[in-house]
């Protein structure tokens, strides 16, 4: 087969892939899911964190001034101090604050419940000036949402198109449709065609999955944090492009051993772990610089922990190269082994076929 | 022509296909029968090139076939199978293309099958709701898409019902006019037996017999006779040299020399008026019998 029929029957492989696939409604459903979490989790959180800045305060007479000065503090006003304190005691409000007769140090009284309220006391209060020596760190919860984003948009992903596409291979086999399918192409020539089809597919969702993200930080205000995730998210499209063809070379691959659906589990297995575990190890250890290091240039977890060390600024500007590099290699690899397998194991039809014979030939 | 040449391949400790050689001569229907498990599938998935053999060659006109000329070839593997969830026009056009067909051309010839195939109510049904009558010419038409040079069928009448068969045969034999050089394996003796030129008897991985159908039943006429009488033939039982092995009054098959057979029809031609008389050639199913034990 020459160069120009193998293009040929590549594109024409990838373009059932990824027409097949658009026609199926559980793909289109389960996308729409996908995105709606993306989209929806961003715009709550984002609101939420809105609304709760405003908390409520009492002021009695002259206090009323300052306290509706206070940013992020809403003012209900109260005519007596006895009407104050009853506000607070409803819990209407957190705390209530109430002019001093006489010649108080501070002519005001902070009046709370059951526990000095640290927010309205340091907002009244004059403090020093702060000097900072390296640049603030991000807030955890802030952090293990971003780790969380990235590891679990890398699952589901890898996790949805690999199945898509180790089914795809199976269908083949148990329908033997693959016998005609190879009297006309290369076994290579199929691989490839899955493998650019539903990469293409996944890599459509990554970017629509940001671009998501991206609208609902905006919609809610949170600008600032869609332009620190920026080059976060970008070398996250360009890992996770270069990661899903490994993984779809290796389910495919893997898939080819068995001819009929329901063995399909068993083979899958070891690669589904493959994926797993390094998304566990960053959702855990994000905030560990030595693991986090380690694991962003381990090829299954790079797409992941990669582009947060680059959240955190920690990486050099040569890391993701390198990383991506590495990645690369392992990916040129793994597909040549892929499709020596997958080429032995196509019309073994039957029984699994055992790794070590699929490599053999 | 298509020609093989010492094929070889074993599975294993195995030897699936021993020095298979045969040619498919051009225009002309060749069948291809054998016992299962006697090298047929293995045999014509090599011709594919679906499966590597161990030695042989396979020549197309002369030269050894390659990837491209193979894509010219229409395969109908003996595992059926399309894809279920396409329709039958999109899944023809896309074998189609798959062998180098442009876009317009594969839809035209797709359409022209499905008409002749009598599909064109079932032309945008996914193919897993056809009947099996049905899927069967689907599969067939999966094969005759791309206007193939040669057609490699393996079982292609299984499955149909006698309209079908006479259908598909016909589409068969419109290829075999062009020249095309048509392989068709089958159980089925008598059908190959009515529609074949040539025939090849493949057992136990090697060819037990091949050539046109009527040089292989003259050549395994061996030494028996049939004679038909207008009178009751019971005499010939007695006749010398002779044995019989079917007698039905006026109808005598027997085994003889053929000096012995010879006296017989002159004394038949003495007594009775003779209805016929001759070498029995036998059915494709008794050299079948034959070259295979």
């Amino acid at each position: 087969m020459n160069a120009a029929s193998f293009r040929e029957s590549v594109f024409l492989v990838a373009g059932r892939e990824v027409t097949q696939r658009l026609r199926s409604k559980s793909f289109i459903i389960s996308t729409l899911i996908l995105f709606a979490i993306v989209l929806g989790s961003i715009l709550v959180t984002g609101f939420i964190a809105r609304t709760a800045s405003d908390t409520p305060v009492a002021a009695v007479g002259a206090a009323s001034d300052v306290v509706a000065d206070l940013p992020g503090y809403e003012l209900v006003e109260a005519d007596t101090i006895a009407d104050a304190e009853q506000l607070v005691r409803d819990g209407e409000v957190d705390a209530a604050v109430v002019s001093l007769e006489g010649d108080a140090a501070v002519p005001f009284e902070v009046v709370a419940l059951d526990e000095a309220p640290g927010g309205i006391v340091a907002a009244l209060s004059i403090a020093p000036d702060i000097r900072l020596l390296e640049e603030p760190s991000l807030p955890y919860g802030l952090l293990s949402l971003v780790a969380f984003g990235f590891g679990l948009v890398f699952l589901m992903s890898a996790i949805t198109f690999g199945g898509t596409i180790a089914q795809s291979v199976v269908e083949e086999k148990q329908t033997r449709v693959v016998e005609i399918l190879l009297s006309a192409i290369s076994a290579r020539a199929l691989l490839a065609g899955k493998v650019v089809g539903n990469s293409i597919l996944a890599f459509g969702q990554i970017i629509a999955i940001a671009g998501l993200a991206a609208l609902g930080l905006v919609l809610t205000g949170q600008d600032v944090l869609a332009a620190d995730l920026g080059p976060a998210v970008g070398w996250f499209i360009a890992l996770f492009a270069v990661g899903f063809v490994l993984l779809a070379a290796m389910f495919a691959s893997s898939a080819s051993l068995v001819s009929r659906m329901e063995d399909t589990g068993a083979v899958l297995t070891p690669v589904t772990y493959l994926v797993m575990i390094p998304y566990f190890l960053v959702v855990f250890f994000f905030d560990n610089s030595v693991a986090l290091t380690t694991m962003s240039y381990v090829p299954f977890s790079a797409p992941v922990a990669m582009p947060m060390r680059i959240f955190l600024e920690q990486a050099q500007w040569w890391e993701p190269l390198l990383s991506l590099a590495v990645l690369a290699v392992t990916a040129v690899i793994v597909v040549a082994l892929g499709a020596r397998i997958y080429e032995n194991s196509l019309l073994r039809t039957g029984a699994r076929v055992k790794l070590s014979e699929a490599l053999k030939g | 022509m298509l020609q093989l040449d010492g094929i070889t391949k074993s599975f294993g400790d195995r030897l699936a296909v021993d020095d298979v050689s045969f040619t498919v001569g051009g225009g002309r229907l060749t069948g291809f029968v054998g016992g299962n498990g006697a090298g047929k599938t293995t045999t014509m998935r090599i011709i594919l090139g679906v499966l590597g053999s161990d030695a042989g060659t396979v020549n197309l006109n002369g030269a050894p076939l390659d990837a491209a000329g193979r894509r010219r070839f229409g395969y109908m593997p003996e595992e059926r199978g399309l894809y279920p969830k396409m329709r039958v026009h999109e899944q023809l056009v896309y074998l189609a293309r798959l062998r180098g067909v442009r876009a317009a051309d594969a839809a035209a010839r797709a359409d022209e099958l499905i008409d002749r195939l009598e599909l064109t109510e079932r032309r945008n049904d996914p193919v897993e709701k056809l009947s099996l009558g049905n899927q069967q010419r689907a599969q067939i038409a999966a094969a005759l898409v791309h206007d193939p040079d040669v057609l490699v069928l393996d079982e292609p009448f299984s499955g149909l019902d006698p309209m079908a068969v006479e259908t598909v045969l016909g589409v068969l034999s419109e290829f075999a006019a062009r020249g095309v050089p048509v392989l068709f394996s089958s159980h089925q003796l008598d059908v190959v037996e009515r529609l074949c030129d040539d025939i090849v008897v493949i057992g136990g991985g090697r060819i037990l017999a091949a050539g046109s159908r009527d040089d292989l039943r003259e050549r395994n006429a061996g030494s028996r006779w049939e004679l038909t009488v207008d009178g009751d033939a019971g005499w010939v039982r007695t006749a010398t040299g002779v044995q019989v092995i079917e007698f039905d009054g006026d109808h005598v098959v027997f085994d003889a020399d053929p000096a012995s057979a010879q006296a017989v029809l002159q004394r038949a031609t003495s007594t009775d008026s003779v209805q016929r008389f001759g070498r029995r050639r036998p059915t494709l199913t008794e050299i079948f019998r034959e070259v295979v034990q």
